[in-house]
């Protein structure tokens, strides 16, 4: 194939210039085949522009996320092994949300490979990829799609140029197919055995051209997890599974304060003593205890006698949380509007929610005096090896960290946390450790969704709305894993409306979109107190705002005397948006009867490149509501949802459903049942039994998720896309099911359901009755 | 230290540990049988749920001490073996149902609805979705209806 000069892409002539899909990679230097492609080759940023009104529309997050991208020269690459297979490192992090499935298909499809026969793991931290190893804000197919078929094509170029050696035919004559080349003349020859033939011992800059989309023949047909079978069979490993030589067991006591640090520990020797255990040493975050298994550690935690220091927020309780927060709410300030105007005004409060997942937090360190070596499930593994090695006082080059699947992460993952105490703990004690957080730490000490208030103010007359005015108050989001420098690197291409801002109101600006017609709209963020340990859990602000706007707008439409359903048709901007709700109006039967006390309801959400519907169907009636389930919270069930998401080019269908159903799952947490209750200066959550994330009998019992045919050649984000239309429309059906609009969430937060747990000893000790509890 | 002894997917084991760690640990940390996972140590996230003599428990919140020489602990790793086939019915039905995200919490889902499963049948019923409400094992990415999509379609092979 003939060099080309280094231009990075030229158009194919295509008007709409969507489908651009000439490119530039290469072959680089190797025993078989190995090509590359510039993970800077991301998707043009400015797609689809509308008229002015908010950024989001015009350059959002992903937008930012692609650009920041662009910032670094980087290689990906894919080998063509002998056995003809194609193997692939991620410069990402799979958590469960399936991009390792969907990634093989990617390169299969432009490879002509079967998916089976592709390998896609999680690269190392690569520091010089910069901001182009983040896994965040649903970005991961939006960046990498184009580099990773730019470098498959490469490699089925190559392939091809040898096949026509082999074959003695020419390139354009040959046919490739599920990892076979075949001649006219009925020869063939696999990959595999071409995969040394195609190698080259120089970089060779190559151009290629992309198959179109009218060619695709996995990409956008349902593939099941590849990692499906090693689930089910128990053989998939995640960092606690590892066995890693020395690295034992080890947990940590920490404080009955938030951010609380111990000053001594009084009994040293006896727990030293104590079954399995091997040592016990102080750091910044708690006293760290190894041992032969974890059973042992929880037992040696529960005995430690600790001095400690007072916590971060000592006296601190909800109704003192927000109270701050109205102190630092920003004014409204409605334009003048006819003094005939009616007006809608509402405020809303969102209680601190954990992001754990169910993995809990835990990293393996084995950390020596000239090197320090990590395995974690880490989002953001650049940031973390950094972290790492200011903590142990070691060279950046020294560090080497080892991504490792996550068993979830909601945001959690995108923080360090455990491999900078893993890291810690291990010089302190100059030996290997596999940490891991007791679950009691993760609602008590670990990541949460901010606190947050939504105050909002709309105006109306004749029949239009003239302004929306929205103040969104939080305690401080954590953004320090990366997504901020990330953010502040884009700054120079910010739209102006972005400029000048803080960080987090960057993020907010720039993911916010209120998509009405709705005159003057405004949507502010300011935020308060840095004392928590916060993190954007999926979808960041997103699931709160959007919660709080569609409530405002079904208040709206019963003060224009529309149904929800037809005032979000008459105000809604974008045709994109107007399809899924339709949608979802239609398979969901919007204004089928309904029962007193169970009602349906309706909201959507744009941001991400696509769009979100949710339709839901709620039973309040007392006989659901008081139902018990021992030590679970019942209340109000989601009877039937529906999900209309038109996510752009969708790679996975199957994999994006899943995604759907599981922004249900969180929405329906989020509106209902989970949360943390602060009081006395500390979380009183401690476990499942008292988080009380979605479970099976909060579950509806019929859901669809429908997946609207692309529109465009552009992936959009999929991971975070499910929850604020569902968070929004389990509210909403609340509200039409009771009358009355919540204005607190979760539902459920004003009553505490379970008994707190003691808070020293730190963790709850392991029952001993489970062969009483066999079914 | 004692030796404990017990059955561990269909082998005779032994290892030199206190009566009171808990089973979880033992399977985990001492003998390397990873597939029953920790999600909360108090047997209330149910990701380690294993068998004991073909009835669902959890590991977590039982002594290895108060284990028979003769109990039989199945882990997901020793499921399939107690069917026929290549894979239990209820694995193969979670193929098929494409259910698993992250993974994390399936092993225990997978061992508990074969334990549901088992329970209806011995009551001369098919699972029903009150059967279902009864699952605790928590599912952090929120699988839960495909989860009962699959414990039907693996009821109706079991």
């Amino acid at each position: 194939m003939p060099t080309s000069p280094p231009s990075d892409h030229s158009d194919d002539g295509s008007k709409s210039g969507l489908s651009r899909r000439r490119f530039v990679g290469y072959v680089l230097g190797g025993a078989t085949l190995v090509v590359a492609a510039d993970l800077r080759l991301g998707t043009p940023a400015y797609a689809a522009v509308p008229s002015i009104p908010q950024v989001p529309e015009i350059y959002d997050l992903e937008d930012a996320q692609v650009d920041a991208g662009l910032a670094t020269a980087n290689l990906i690459k894919i080998e063509v092994n002998k056995d003809g297979t194609a193997e692939f490192s991620l410069p990402r992090m799979e958590v469960g949300q399936g991009i390792t499935t969907s990634t093989a298909m990617i390169i299969a499809e432009e490879l002509d490979l079967p998916v089976s026969k592709v390998t896609v793991k999680l690269a190392p931290a690569r520091p010089e990829l910069l901001f182009n190893q983040l896994t965040g804000g649903s970005n991961t197919t939006v960046s990498t799609f184009t580099p990773i078929r730019v470098a498959a094509a490469i490699a089925k170029g190559a392939l091809l140029e040898a096949a026509a050696i082999e074959l003695g035919s020419v390139v354009t004559r040959l046919k490739s197919k599920a990892g076979v080349i075949s001649a006219p003349n009925g020869k063939s020859v696999t990959y595999g055995e071409l995969a040394e033939a195609a190698a080259s011992k120089v970089v060779k800059k190559v151009e290629v051209e992309l198959k179109p989309r009218s060619e695709f023949s996995v990409i956008g047909k349902p593939v099941k997890r590849l990692d499906a079978r090693d689930i089910v069979t128990g053989k998939k490993k995640f960092v606690t599974d590892l066995d890693i030589p020395g690295a034992l067991p080890t947990m940590l006591c920490r404080a009955p304060g938030l951010n609380g640090s111990p000053k001594a520990v009084r009994n040293l020797r006896v727990v030293l003593a104590m079954p399995g255990v091997t040592d016990v040493t102080m750091i910044d975050t708690g006293v760290a205890v190894r041992a032969e298994t974890f059973g042992q550690c929880i037992d040696a935690i529960r005995a430690l006698d600790v001095d400690w220091g007072s916590g971060k927020v000592e006296g601190e309780d909800d109704a003192s949380m927000l109270a701050h927060l109205r102190k630092a709410e920003l004014p409204l300030v409605v334009p003048k509007v006819p003094i005939l105007a009616g007006q809608v005004e509402a405020s809303f409060e969102f209680m601190f929610r954990s992001s754990a997942a169910l993995e809990p937090n835990c990293a393996i360190a084995d950390v020596r005096p000239d090197k320090a070596t990590i395995w974690a499930g880490l989002k953001a593994p650049i940031v973390a090896q950094g972290h790492v090695a200011e903590a142990v006082g070691l060279p950046l080059t020294s560090v080497t960290v080892n991504v490792v699947t996550g068993g979830g992460s909601f945001g959690h993952k995108l923080f360090d946390d455990a491999a900078v105490e893993a890291a810690k703990v291990s010089k302190a004690m100059a030996k290997p450790v596999k940490l891991m957080w007791h679950r009691a730490d993760e609602p008590r000490q670990g990541r949460m969704h901010p606190m947050a208030t939504s105050r909002i103010r709309a105006t109306y007359l004749a029949g239009q709305v003239l302004t929306f005015e929205q103040r969104h108050t939080s305690v401080a989001t954590d953004f320090s894993h990366g997504f901020g420098e990330m953010i502040i690197a884009t700054a120079a291409k910010l739209p102006p409306g972005a400029v000048g801002l803080g960080l987090s109101e960057t993020i907010f600006t720039l993911t916010q979109e209120l998509p009405y017609n709705f005159g003057v709209v405004t949507q502010l963020l300011s935020e308060t107190d840095q004392r928590f340990n916060t993190g954007s859990m999926r979808a960041i602000y997103s699931p709160d705002v959007a919660c709080a706007n569609e409530l405002v707008i079904d208040m709206l439409a019963k003060k224009l005397g529309k149904d929800p359903l037809a005032m979000r048709l008459a105000f809604l901007k974008d045709a994109r948006i107007k399809r899924v709700l339709q949608k979802a109006a239609e398979v969901g039967k919007w204004g089928r009867p309904m029962a007193p006390g169970t009602a349906q309801g309706i909201a959507i959400h744009r941001e991400y490149k696509g769009a979100t519907a949710c339709l839901v169907e709620i039973d309040c009636r007392p006989a659901t509501v008081n139902r018990k389930v021992p030590n679970g919270v019942t209340g109000p069930r989601v009877t039937k949802a529906v999900i209309a998401v038109d996510a752009g080019l969708v790679v996975n269908p199957a994999g994006l459903k899943a995604q759907m159903l599981g922004g249900l799952s969180d929405g329906i947490g989020l509106a209902l049942t989970n949360s943390t209750h602060l009081k006395d200066g500390h979380f009183l959550e401690a476990s499942w039994d008292n988080y009380f994330y979605t479970r099976q009998w909060n579950t509806p019992l019929e859901f669809e998720c429908v997946v609207m045919p692309p529109e465009t050649d552009q992936p959009g984000g999929a991971g975070e896309a499910g929850v604020p239309a569902s968070v929004a429309a389990v509210a909403c059906a609340y509200a039409r099911a009771t009358g009355k609009v919540p204005t607190r969430f979760p539902i459920n937060h004003n009553t505490l359901s379970f008994e707190p747990k003691p808070f020293i000893p730190s963790v709850p000790e392991s029952p001993v009755d489970g062969l009483a509890h066999t079914f | 230290m004692t030796e404990q002894t017990f059955i561990l997917n269909g082998k005779r084991v032994s290892v030199d540990v206190d009566d009171d760690v808990r089973v979880l640990w033992v399977l985990r940390d001492v003998l390397k049988m990873t597939g029953p996972k920790y999600g909360c140590g108090i047997n209330v996230c149910k990701a380690c749920t294993s068998h004991v003599n073909g009835k669902a428990f959890n590991p977590c919140s039982v002594r290895v001490g108060d284990l028979k020489s003769t109990d039989e602990v199945t882990t997901i790793e020793g499921l399939a073996d107690t069917a026929d086939g290549d894979l239990h019915p209820m694995q193969q039905a979670w193929l098929e149902t494409d259910v698993a995200q992250c993974g994390y919490c399936q092993p225990g889902q997978i061992m508990a609805a074969v334990a549901k499963v088992k329970q209806a049948k011995a009551e001369g019923r098919e699972i029903s979705d009150a059967d279902l409400d009864e699952i605790r094992n928590v599912c952090r990415c929120g699988t839960y209806v495909r989860i009962r999509e699959a414990i039907k379609a693996g009821a109706a092979n079991m």
